[in-house]
């Protein structure tokens, strides 16, 4: 009969891991604030929103369609500093790295949502879920850029190493956001121009489209925050598993002496 | 034309896709908490 195997160190500590371990009473509170904001933001989308003359119910996917592509843009612009934060050598830290690669899968997410909301009302506005007019183009390009960006972050090397990398990365793909931004003026596509800086909307889908901002921003603070924890942990967990096969060679190489 | 499935749709994947990723983050929060020690989560 053998008897039960001790207990690593990791183990140990397992038994004291918090339930939410990535949490603050900060980030309890701006959690909750994000949930009550989505949670407003579907009883005006689908309840309270009245229905616009031209555009009928499909007015609804704009209170998350337009709040998920302006996060998606934040995101990026954040993930840009972050890393210029991290280049520039009296700020030079791994906490900005992870910032900007914490920003840049949030802000992947929210740019899928654009994709496939806009896809939606497309199919509702034009009867047809894809064009390849220049904003759902460089909108769909943006997109691929940033899931590059990811990947790249993924290659391996060390923490220094994958921090450069991506740096440079991010700071050439934030150039795409003017593109982006400014194709509905340049190229005039089938996309309809900025309806909020033209006043198109009423009072209530103004409202509604105001919730829904604030509340893809609570929503986005609290996602890079405890992202950014999760990637702090992650790096810890590489550095303890490096350490631990140099210790073993080491131990080896006196055992060969 | 009939809106409302579109509608539905575009906000069930929204808000389908960020509760799958917020899970799948905290979920991979509290392993990644179980092989680390207090001092690498400065901010507990």
């Amino acid at each position: 009969m053998t008897s039960p195997a001790p207990s690593s160190s990791t183990e140990t500590t397992a038994t004291s891991v918090p339930r939410r371990p990535t949490g603050t009473t900060f980030s309890r509170w701006l959690g909750i604030a994000a949930l009550v904001g989505m949670t407003w933001l579907v009883v005006f989308g689908l309840l309270l929103s009245p229905d616009d003359d031209l555009q009928k119910k499909g007015v609804r996917i704009l209170y998350i369609h337009v709040p998920s592509a302006w996060l998606a843009y934040l995101a990026f612009v954040v993930t840009g500093i972050a890393s210029a934060g991290y280049l520039f050598k009296r700020t030079r830290s791994l906490i900005w790295d992870r910032i900007a690669g914490a920003s840049a899968e949030v802000g992947v997410l929210f740019m899928a949502i654009t994709l496939v909301t806009g896809s939606l009302w497309g199919r509702i506005s034009w009867g047809t879920y894809w064009t390849w007019d220049s904003r759902l183009t460089t909108t769909a390009f943006l997109f691929i850029t940033y899931v590059g960006y990811l990947a790249v972050r993924d290659l391996g090397g060390s923490h220094h190493q994958r921090a450069k990398r991506s740096a440079v990365l991010a700071l050439l793909a934030v150039l795409e956001i003017p593109l982006v931004h400014f194709s509905v003026r340049w190229w005039r596509p089938l996309h309809q121009q900025e309806s909020v800086a033209e006043g198109k909307l009423d009072d209530l889908m103004l409202f509604s489209l105001f919730v829904g901002i604030v509340s893809f921003t609570l929503l986005y603070v609290w996602l890079v925050l405890h992202r950014q924890r999760v990637l702090a942990m992650a790096d810890a967990v590489d550095d303890k598993g490096l350490d631990g096969a140099l210790a073993a060679r080491r131990a080896e190489q006196e055992v060969a002496r | 034309m009939n809106q409302w499935p579109y509608v539905l749709i575009s906000y069930a994947l929204s808000l389908g896709g960020i509760a799958t990723y917020t899970w799948r983050m905290l979920r991979r929060a509290r392993s990644m908490a179980s092989k680390v020690t207090e001092e690498d989560r400065p901010w507990t």
